[in-house]
This record gives structure tokens, sequence and C-alpha cells, in this order.
């Protein structure tokens, strides 16, 4: 037990500067692990600090609880496949919600409440804990319902309730008039009700936003939500007076937010556009049909390999399908026996290609693809003309020309891979479906575009084999 | 199978179906390869040349007729060939069944496989195979290279001591295979190139090979028929056209005319008058000749002179470069073959249900096929739809927008800390540095790492563990059991975002 809290608060500051510095070793590959490792200390720090000085007693309950949760979260982790990473993380974020509704809940039901407050900090508390709660939930719902569309539980189209925003705009008024009843009944002794009720409203507005939002714009949403999860820990911090929580929550929410800018730009779309959802759906400007589009030149695999084995500069893009089909190691093998023959091949990444942020990178490193060869599109978008081979793995709407041609279409302005201004491009898909956005891709009806139909990865162990 | 190529007997004709270096690709094939002596000797393809490719050199054109499967030409057989041919043979080259219907009678009588690559469908799987445009692109250049014979001037202008010669002026009628090329050879060469053609879809192709496109106003009027092919016009908009060349004549120095519909005699374009009020010394070549041609003073097969203007009636160009067409025309061949022979066992086999080989074969078993039924797809969107002029609205950024948000935010702000206690100021301030903290660190991570910077921020944002840990020696039961559940829920995500991170990054490597 320590009693000095100045030895706790300097292991609170400890522990933060400790979490600055794992963010901060993630800006690359090599000092990334050890920021993980900061992060591990600091955690521990901050956990062994609390346990030591601020608990009292049921020292065996938090150990249970620890050694229970911290059981399932390392199996977790160890049985989760690189490409379920995007559910994964959902998951875990409705966990930190469901932490910040339940924190919260357990500090208004302490009667040393009103105690220790009174007049305006009363009110502040009150709120403090009204908007823990709410983010908390919200977080919460959301969490899980983004978890139930990347795992496929959940349909990934956009689920477009008529009047949605009229909807969404009634629960929002509806949660400040419950903050004003919350903070009149609580300083009467009460508000249990009406904290209820904002948190079964806040859990239902979480639900719908998720709902609304199409499968390709997941990306922001997984990081939108990471960056709620943090807002509710800082919140939570602001109702206990803690300032680790309200720096850790602060960090990982402004992080969660600028990843869901970066996003939001790669897309060439407007966050709240996203948030109001809707995106996805045919609405009259799609260009439906194949019929008036030209014909498409389909290719073997073996014609792939010869067309491999006689060019000099080759561009892999992956998408979506490469995760679906769990591609990833064929393309590290095909890679490296391109690499020995002297072959130049580097990848080409869109921000948003795959399900969360930078979920096709972790694909390739799982497969032991050399970082230094994966480029982001920025790097890479200009020597296109001097590609000889693209590969399209499984994208569609980050290789879609009419985003440039078509200002006024549904991904029109949208930045994207121009595979197209290479010698030969060669698309790999299942079939002659639409990507997430429902855009037809003029891409495949190009002279210079070969279609490579089938299961992405049967197809390219095929190519490797006549390699 | 055993392929036979003939020396071509149509006089003047010096190309050949096949050469040496695409008779070796065919062996691989699994084929023989049997060429008639001096086949290739006026393409510049020698004897020698085809024996070391691997062929058999035949000394006569009987034993090619008489003991080949397939036999590869150029120009359809005359009389004489088509009565050698015999039942079970297979005979690939030009035939133009429309216009030599008895040719065909004779081939269907005589029980052969025809295929005419000029019937090969117009669609992009079958460009390959697209003879017509091998020819029709040779036939474009070499237009020029006969203009530039019979015209007396540089075609690019030039400024020398001797003084300024302008640049040759040079209108391509008909922007197909042909105009195209036409338009690139005249071109490179310096000249001032103009270019017409009724399908509007093709002004892009014209622009883009460096002419400029001449445009008639009828908007509504789109030339383009079937296959990419051009169509015949209304009569209001043939005399728009006509009063445009009749303009453009008296200022160029040489039209090149390409204009032709499948089917029909070739449209005129160029009247007697309009050859008179060209200047002395222009030249016209006209690519239609054996159509009839674009041009009424044409004379088929000829050069003839009048009033000063050369008009130029050759219907052999690309026999007039042979070596370059008998090379492009053997590997649309080649492609042909190729497809004809799926196992690569040199066996063809001519599947009926391909829409190529559908519609390239006239006759087959005794039975005419001619014509194929109309090809499904076409090359080209049939009607590009207009697309409207993008209008880009760009909204002026507000200077005030910001500021006037700005205001309102620090006013709010302002507001609150004249009501807050001080230990809510302490907090908030630490909360603000935080936020901006985040903001410049996270920005510096690469995007490479953006999943695994999710997944350890998730873990540290179970930071909120220390909340519970507050709470759960509380001697309220239902507390102390909600921050026993809300420890544990924290702790799954404590330890696996830590080892699904650290697991990631594992991965990461060079």
């Amino acid at each position: 037990m320590i009693t000095n809290t100045g030895i706790i608060a300097m292991s609170y500051i400890l522990a933060t500067i400790l979490f600055i510095l794992a963010l901060g070793g993630l800006s690359n590959q090599e000092t990334a692990r050890r920021g993980n490792w900061y992060g591990i200390i600091g955690m521990t720090i901050a956990l062994i600090a609390t346990v030591m000085g601020v608990v009292t007693q049921h020292y065996e309950y938090i150990l249970v609880a620890l050694v229970v949760g911290g059981t399932i979260g390392l199996i977790a982790a160890r049985r989760v496949q690189m490409t379920q990473m995007p559910e994964l993380v959902a998951i875990l974020h409705s966990l930190v919600g469901a932490a910040a509704v339940a924190v919260g809940f357990a500090n208004f039901m302490d009667p040393e409440r009103l105690a220790h407050y009174a007049g305006v900090e009363l009110t502040i508390h009150d709120i403090e804990t009204y908007l823990g709660v709410l983010i908390g939930a919200v977080t919460f719902s959301g969490s899980v319902i983004a978890f139930g569309k990347l795992s496929g539980r959940i349909g990934g189209k956009p689920l477009t309730l008529p009047g949605r925003h009229w909807f969404n705009l009634l629960l929002l008024l509806a949660a400040i008039w419950f903050a004003y009843e919350f903070v009149v009944q609580s300083a009467a002794g009460g508000g249990m009700q009406p904290l209820i009720i904002m948190t079964v409203i806040a859990l239902v507005f979480g639900i719908h936003m998720v709902m609304a939002i199409g499968g390709a714009d997941m990306p922001v949403v997984v990081s939108m939500l990471n960056s709620y999860s943090g807002w509710a820990a800082s919140a939570t911090g602001f109702m206990l007076g803690n300032d680790l929580l309200i720096v850790t929550g602060a960090l990982v929410g402004s992080s969660g937010a600028i990843l869901s800018y970066i996003m939001c730009r790669a897309m060439n779309r407007k966050f709240l556009s996203v948030i109001a959802g809707g995106f996805g759906t045919s609405e009259g400007t799609v260009v439906a049909g194949g019929e008036d589009q030209g014909e498409v030149v389909p290719i073997s695999a073996e014609e792939t390999a010869e067309l491999l084995n006689d060019s000099k500069e080759v561009m892999i893009i992956p998408g979506y399908g490469m995760a679906v089909a769990q591609a990833q190691h064929i393309v590290n093998e095909i890679t490296g026996t391109l690499r020995n023959k002297k072959i130049n091949v580097r990848f080409g990444i869109h921000p948003v290609a795959g399900r969360m942020p930078g979920h096709m990178n972790v694909l390739l490193a799982e497969a032991k693809v050399p970082y230094d060869i994966v480029f982001e599109m920025d790097e890479i978008n200009d020597d296109f003309p001097k590609v000889d081979v693209s590969i399209v793995i499984g994208a569609n709407d980050i290789v879609n020309p009419s985003a440039l041609t078509d200002p006024e279409g549904p991904i029109g302005g949208m930045p994207v891979l121009e595979c197209w201004e290479g010698k030969t491009t060669i698309v790999l898909k299942r079939s002659m479906a639409t990507g997430y956005a429902g855009v037809q891709n003029p891409l495949f009806f190009l002279d210079n575009t070969r279609m490579l139909f089938g299961d992405a990865r049967e197809t390219l162990e095929a190519v490797f084999k006549a390699l | 199978m055993r392929i036979g190529v003939p020396r071509e007997i149509f006089a003047g004709e010096k190309r050949v179906a096949t050469t040496p270096d695409v008779a070796a690709q065919l062996i691989k094939l699994g084929f023989e390869v049997a060429v008639e002596s001096n086949a290739g000797a006026a393409a510049n393809y020698s004897d020698a040349a085809y024996e070391s490719a691997g062929c058999t050199v035949a000394a006569t054109a009987g034993d090619i007729w008489g003991n080949s499967d397939i036999i590869l030409k150029v120009r359809g057989p005359d009389d004489e060939e088509a009565a050698r041919l015999k039942s079970g043979q297979t005979l690939i080259s030009f035939l133009w069944p429309a216009q030599n219907p008895e040719l065909l009678q004779q081939l269907t009588d005589r029980g052969v496989t025809a295929m005419a690559m000029d019937s090969v469908p117009r669609i992009s799987r079958a460009q390959k195979v697209d003879a017509l445009s091998s020819m029709a692109n040779i036939a474009g250049y070499r237009a020029v290279i006969e203009a530039a014979q019979h015209f007396g001037r540089f075609f690019t202008g030039q400024i020398t001591a001797a003084g300024k010669v302008p640049p040759a002026k040079v209108l391509v009628i008909g922007a197909g295979v042909a105009g195209l090329a036409a338009i690139g050879a005249a071109q490179s060469m310096g000249a001032i190139v103009r270019s017409f053609d009724t399908r509007p879809e093709v002004k892009e192709q014209i622009e883009s090979m460096g002419a400029e496109f001449l445009m008639l106003d009828f908007a509504d009027e789109d030339g383009s028929g079937e296959g990419g092919y051009a169509k015949v016009m209304s009569d209001e908009f043939i005399k728009a056209e006509m009063e445009l060349f009749a303009e453009q004549a008296k200022d160029v120095d040489i039209i090149i005319t390409t204009a032709l519909i499948p089917g029909r005699p070739a449209p005129r374009l160029i009247t007697a008058e309009m050859v008179e009020s060209m200047k002395d010394g222009s030249v016209i070549v006209d690519l239609a000749a054996e159509q009839g041609g674009n041009c009424e003073l044409t004379e088929p097969g000829k050069v003839a002179v009048h009033k000063g203007v050369t008009l130029i009636g050759y219907t052999d160009l690309p026999s007039r470069l042979a070596a370059q067409s008998s090379q492009l025309y053997a590997t649309n061949l080649r492609h042909l073959l190729t497809d004809l022979t799926p196992e690569k066992d040199g066996q063809i086999v001519v599947d009926m249900e391909d829409e190529v080989f559908r519609g390239a074969t006239v006759c087959k078993d005794g039975e005419t096929t001619w014509p194929p039924p109309a090809p499904k797809l076409s090359a080209a969107p049939k009607k590009a739809k207009p697309a409207p002029a993008p209008v880009v609205e760009k909204k002026k950024p507000s200077v005030m927008g910001p500021i006037i948000g700005m205001v309102i935010a620090g006013l709010a702000l302002l507001g609150l800390g004249a009501v807050a206690p001080a230990s809510f100021m302490a907090h908030f301030t630490v909360f603000v540095l935080a936020c901006f903290v985040g903001y410049m660190v996270i920005w510096n991570v690469t995007a490479a790492l953006h999943t695994p910077l999710m997944s350890v921020t998730n873990a540290i944002s179970s930071i909120i563990i220390i909340g519970a840990l507050i709470q759960v020696s509380s001697d309220n039961e239902l507390i102390m059991w909600i921050a026993v559940v809300t420890v544990g829920i924290a702790s799954i995500n404590i330890f696996g975002g830590f080892a699904v991170t650290r697991r990631m990054l594992e991965m990461f490597r060079k």
C-alpha cells in the first residue's frame, strides 16, 4: 500500500510519457516494436500504481478479473487471422465503450458523490458522467454493429431509413433534454431514470449510425470508433478527476480523429457525409450493367506468367479481394520469384484499400513481403507510365478511372491509383460485379486491360506454377 | 497438318502469306510448312531463309495445292487455283465474298473450308487477327509516301538562305485505320494535316495524332455504323460535307481519301470541279480506288494527271510495301491459326460457336455460311452519350467562417472558465494539451502502420481500467461487482490489444 500520493502522481506522469512514446514509436517500422513495449510498460506502471495506491480491498477479485480477461485477450490475439484484424479491432473498441458505460454507472451509484460535490461542481461532474456514458454507449453499440458488418454477420449494404437525418436529430435533441433532466434530478438525489433512458438512446444512435454506412466507408468508421473510445476514456477521466485517463483518452481520441480525416481525404469525401451515411447505394448516377461499356479481354494464368516474365517493372495493387481470398502468401512467392529474375516488383497501396486503415500493409507484412517495396499511392502514382504490368488483386473502386473523369459520379474526385497509365493492367476478379461503391469500372474495358477471372488465390497459384 | 503457301500469281502482287519468322512459329504449333519456290522473293524473303526456318520449299505450285491441308494466301484464288482445291482442304486468305459471289459458289462446290480474312468480325478479341486493319495501316502510310513522290515540294516548312518554304497542307478524308496512319505519316514529315470524318467520336483520335479535326455543325447525326465502320449519311449532311470539301480543295496541296462504307461503292466526295479548283502540282491519293474511288476522276490502278493535279489510284498500296505487309499479314494468320489449334498439336478445329471463326468462315462442308449472323458486341459504344460539360463550382473558402467559429468557441470556453472550479480548469488544461500532443505525434505515423496504431491506441484506451480499479474497493456490493466485471472487460482489451499489436509488428520486416 502506497499512501504517498506524490509517488502515484509521478507514476501516472511516467505512464503518460510512455504512452506518448509508444505512439511516437510507430512513426516507422524500425522503432514500432519498441513503441509497443513502451505502451506495455506504461500500462503496467499505471496498473501497479493504482492497485498499490488506490485499492484498499477486494484484491482477489481484481486478480481473478485480470487473469480471466487477460487470458481471453491473449487467446483472441493469438487466434485471430490477419484478414480478420478489422473485426478484432472493432470488437475491442466495443469493450472500451462498455467499460466506460459501466464505470459511469458505478460512479453515479456511489452515494459519496453528493458528499463530495455541490453546486456548479456537481453540475459539471454530472455532465461529465453523462457524457462519459453517452460516448461509451455510442462506441459500444456502434462497434458491435461494425464488428457484425466486417465479419459478414450483418450485410454490408447501408441501411437508409427514410428521414434518417431527422431521426438522428431527434435522438440528439432527446439526449440533450435528458441531460438537463438528469442534472436537475441528480441534484435532488435521483437521476437514475434519465441516465438509463439516455443510455438506450445512445445505443440506438450507435446502431443506426453504423448501419447507415456502406462497406466502402468502413475504414472511416473503424477509425472513428477508435476515436470515440478515446473520448469516452477522457470523459471518464474528467468524471474521476484522473489526469492519466484524460491524457490517454485525448491521445487516443485525436489519433482516431486524424485517421478518420486521412481516410476521408483519401476518398475525397467529407467526414460528415460519411457519418450521415448512405454511401454505396444506387441513386440514379450509377452506371448499371456492362453491355454498353464494350468488351473485356480475358487472359489465362499462363499468359499472365508470360507477360510478367517479359516485363521489367511490375506493380501489384492489392484490395479487399486479396484479403478475402487469403492470397497474400502466394503474392509474396510470386514477388520473390520475379525479384530473383531481376524484375522490379513494387506494391501500390491505396489509403482506403481494405476495410481498415493500413489493412493491406498488415496482410503483406504477414506474408513477409519486404516493407521497403510497399509504397503509398502518392509515392508511386507518377511512376505508372513506366510500369510494364500492373496486377490488380481484388480491388475495384480504388483503380476506377471514372473517379477522375466523372466528377459527378459517386466516387468522383477520389484519388485513385492510375494503373491504366501503364502498358498493361491485369485485373484479378471473381466476376464482373461492381465494387462497394456500386460503380461500373471503365478500367476493365480498356484496350490495355486483361481480366483474369477466378478466385485470387487459385489463379495466382496457377500463375506461380507457370512462372 | 501440312500448311502450303503458294506464290501469289496475281499480276503485281508482291506479298506472301507467311514469312520465315512466322513459319518457324507455325512449326512450333505442330504444323508442317511448305512454301512454293520464290513465293517470298518479291517481298525479299529468300527460299534459303524459309529453309533455315524449317520449311520445305516446293518446286511447283502443284505440290503445294495438291499435298497441303491448309492453304495460306494473300489474294483470293483465281479460277485456275480454285480448280486445284479439293474437299477437306482449308483455305485462308482475303476472299471478299460480297464482291465475288462466283468464287464463293465455286469454293462451296469444291467442299473446302474457306476463311476470309476480310470477314473477321471487328471485336476487341479479334484485333490480333484483323488483317484489314494491318493492311489499311500500311496503305495509309504508303499513300503519303506516294503523294510525296508526286508532290513537287517539301512537306515541312523551312526558312533557308534561299528563301522561305511553306509547309504542305494535307487533307485526310476518313479517319479509319488508313486515315489515321496517313495522318501520322504526313504529320511526321512536317505537313499541316487536317482531317474529316462523319463519325464524331474519332475527333479525339484525329487530334491525338496531331491533326486538326474539321467539324460539321450537325449535332444530331452520327455516322457510326455497326462494327465501328461508317454508314450512309443524310442528304443535307452530304451537301454540307461537299461544301466543306470544295472550300478545302482550294486551300490544300494534298488530299488523301479513305472513305469507305462496307459493302457499298465508295462515296463520291471529290468532284471534277473540286479537282480543277486545286493548285497546280497538287496530289490526290484515292485509297478507295478499288471500290470506284472517292474522286470522280480517279483511274483505278493508275496515276493520272488532270489539269496539273496528279490523281493516284493505286489499288495495291500494301503490296508496294511488300516486306512489311507480308510480315503483318503473316502474323495475323498465325494468330488465327494459334486460336484454331487449341491443343498445339498441328490439328485445326474450326469451332463454329466461336464468333471469330464463325464470322471468318464463308463456306464449310459444301455449304455457304456467309454472311454470318450479326455480331453481338461492337468494339465501340454504339452511341456515345452526350457528356455534359462538368460544371465545377468552387466555393470560395470563406475567411470569416473559421474566425467566427473560433470566436464562438473561445467565448464558450471563457464562459465555462468563468463558472468552472479550479480543479476542472486544471484537468481541462491537461486535456487540451494532450489533444495537441496527440495531434503532433499521430501525423508522424507512417501509413503502413495505421492498423498497428489503431490496435495500440485501442490497448492504451483501456486505461479506463483505472476508473474501475478506483471503484472496486467500494463497500457497495453492486458497485464492486460492476467494477470487477469492468476490470475483466478492460483487461481483455489490454492484453489482447498489446499482444495483437506485437504480433503485427513482428511481421514488418525489410
